[in-house]
């Protein structure tokens, strides 16, 4: 990339470029904090971003502090992330109704305006990325999924502090953006002060960045970004080996591990509902007084034992088969069905799990005795050593 | 996910818990489908569930489906007398392949696991390069014994049928015992056959082991597969069973693979 492709602005420009996107028919939404966490939310300047706020992370732990930090982008990721902005945690799917004793059925519209975000991390673009592996994917794209998707405009910002619970350098997801964005900035705070450095990724992002007031970035800039990245890179608080991951867990469905991990796993879903790839969802229908009927498409989890049900019974009645279904799902399974792993190394997964189970560590300690318990085998179901609980 | 709303014009008793309902498109032919592919069907105000086609592709005016009265909505669908109109959404999946069946074909079913198969039999005994057709059913008991006058028609028209209850009673002169216990006298050629294998999975499993021990190749066992269904379109996850989205890569699939350490027993 040249030089004229990265310009400079400050957070006068944000807030510029956050009323420019307004005033072009977008909805700008952006981190907020809410309840002690950091969350999307609908934003109307830079004046509610989180400046000067920081994350602490590990397994089972979130905190928030704050500090004089001038930075609006200084965290990693929160509990809630840009999945429902695109696939809604509940949506209609149609109604029907008697009239004249006929039926009608109807869809509703995609509803709201489109959507511009504000800081997302480049995670959570490839988190994106692979739900449209998933849900708009052609022939059979669901079109609500797909018209969100085009529509939202798209600003990420490379991640300078990455969490105690972040592995996106394992997972080839960051700390920089490299692509699926309208904008992409990189937050600077030195002695030149602080601003953004910002790359249009798009026609249309090109278009409203040559409306604002920019400057060219200097050498010395573009350096500063290099060296955040790679301060970036070192801090990772995890990290996971993918070598022939999707192999490591096929041939180890009936690893003792499982067993360890399901004596501690409480089966809550908290994994799922914090994951920005799980796309699970219920097909529901329910019926009012009128008897007009709904049917609703609700997030769900594959932690729920109604999850599997099958005329009377679950398929995967125990907790270690339902986190094995869960782990192997993000890590191997994913591949075969949609060409991609189903991970990002965003690790909301281990910091929102309440007894701290990390999957990171969990595959590493079925690597270490990879092999021993592959499909084949009669070792299953004896627990090895002690779980990890409370006495 | 809009359901084409279908009316149901004939409803007939298989067994005691068992209808098969004749559904016709509100103002329309029947969507094309390929043996061995499902609909979600709707019970309005219920529900709705993934319910093989039991009839034969072609052009008729209706879409059979048959339904055992399980939950909700399969009771809804059982108790639906002609002129309701149900949800219609489909077809999903894949089917057991028939345009490329030749040689000998085994056709093994149990319990209702036949009516995703009855359409495939008939096209295998129109088939001109199929030269043998084995059909092997089991049934709980005799009253359990779907498609009687199906069974009949195959039979004249060259199809092997052996037919054998779980359970007799007085009236049986039939055989007593499971599928496989069928399987062994059947004449076909190993090197020369396929198979299409519909049932519990247990049963499922012991048949395709018989089939295999004789020296028919995995690759040319087809089983059909079921897990929770909710949307046929690969989104809602319901239906994963290891690598396989089952509305998707199913619900026939071949039975190398993957798939047989990961039938129910290793899930649980």
């Amino acid at each position: 990339m040249g030089h004229d492709d990265v310009v400079v602005i400050d957070d006068v420009g944000l807030d510029g470029l956050i009323g420019a996107l307004r005033e072009a028919g977008f909805e700008p939404a952006g981190p907020v904090v809410r309840d002690g966490a950091i969350v999307p939310g609908a934003i109307r300047g830079v004046g509610d971003l989180p400046r000067g706020w920081h994350d602490r992370q590990a397994p089972g732990h979130y905190r928030l502090v704050h500090s004089d930090d001038r930075r609006y982008f200084a965290w990693a990721v929160g509990p809630a992330s840009w999945k429902a902005a695109v696939f809604p945690p509940v949506q209609e799917v149609w109604r029907a109704w008697e009239r004249d004793g006929a039926l009608v059925v109807s869809e509703p519209p995609v509803a709201g305006a489109p959507m511009a975000v504000i800081g997302a991390r480049p995670c959570e673009l490839a988190a994106l990325a692979v739900l449209d592996g998933v849900l708009g994917r052609p022939p059979v794209a669901d079109p609500g999924y797909e018209t969100r998707r085009e529509r939202a405009f798209l600003v990420v910002v490379d991640c300078a502090e990455p969490g105690g619970s972040c592995f996106c350098t394992s997972m080839g997801t960051g700390p920089a953006a490299a692509d699926g964005f309208d904008l992409a900035l990189t937050e600077l705070d030195d002695e030149a002060g602080h601003r953004f450095l910002v790359r249009a990724g798009t026609d249309r992002g090109a278009r409203v960045l040559s409306a604002l007031a920019t400057r060219p970035a200097t050498d010395a800039e573009l350096g500063a970004r290099e060296d955040l990245l790679e301060r970036a890179r070192a801090a990772m608080g995890r990290s996971l080996d993918t070598d022939d991951l999707p192999g490591l867990l096929a041939r180890n469905l009936e690893h003792p591990r499982w067993d360890e991990v399901a004596a501690r796993c409480l089966a809550c879903g908290n994994c799922t509902s914090v994951c920005p790839t799980c796309f699970c969802s219920d097909v529901r229908d329910t019926t009012d007084v009128t008897g007009e009927v709904r049917r609703t498409r609700t997030w769900a989890s594959c932690f729920d034992l109604d999850h599997s049900y099958l005329h009377g019974n679950a398929v995967r009645s125990s907790t270690r088969a339902r986190y094995r279904q869960w782990m192997t799902h993000k890590l191997s399974t994913w591949w075969d069905q949609f060409g991609m792993s189903g991970c990002v190394g965003c690790g909301r997964c281990i910091t929102w799990c309440p007894v701290g189970i990390d999957l990171t560590e969990e595959a590493a300690a079925i690597r270490a005795s990879d092999g021993t318990f592959g499909p084949g085998s009669t070792a299953a179901g004896a627990p090895t050593g002690s779980a990890r609980v409370a006495p | 996910m809009r359901p084409v709303l279908h009316r149901v014009v004939d409803r007939r008793r298989e067994s005691d818990d068992v209808v098969t309902l004749a559904l016709e498109p509100q103002g329309g032919r029947p969507w094309p489908f390929r043996a061995g592919q499902f609909h979600m069907l709707s019970a309005f105000g219920v529900g709705e569930a993934a319910i093989s086609v039991s009839s034969p592709p072609g052009d008729a005016p209706v879409v059979e489906h048959t339904v055992r009265d399980v939950g909700p909505v399969t009771h809804a669908m059982c108790t639906a007398p002609p002129g309701t109109l149900v949800g219609v959404r489909g077809p999903f999946g894949t089917d057991w392949g028939i345009e490329g069946a030749a040689g000998d074909v085994v056709v093994a079913a149990g319990g209702i696991g036949l009516a995703p198969l009855r359409g495939a039999i008939h096209q295998l005994l129109a088939s001109p390069r199929v030269e043998r057709v084995f059909v092997v059913v089991g049934a709980r008991s005799p009253a359990q014994v779907m498609f009687g006058e199906d069974l009949e028609v195959w039979a004249t028209r060259g199809a092997r049928v052996a037919v054998t209850v779980d359970v007799a009673d007085r009236g049986w002169r039939g055989h007593v015992g499971l599928v496989t216990s069928l399987l062994g006298p059947l004449e076909y050629d190993p090197a020369r056959t396929s198979a299409l294998v519909c049932g519990p999975e247990i049963m499922m499993r012991f048949t395709a082991r018989a089939l295999l021990d004789r020296g028919v190749e995995p690759s040319r066992i087809r089983i059909s597969l079921e897990r929770n269904m909710q949307c046929g379109l690969g989104w809602c996850g319901h239906c994963q069973l290891g690598p396989l989205l089952l509305c998707r890569d199913g619900p026939v699939v071949t039975y190398d693979g993957a798939v047989p350490g990961l039938l129910l027993e290793r899930e649980r």
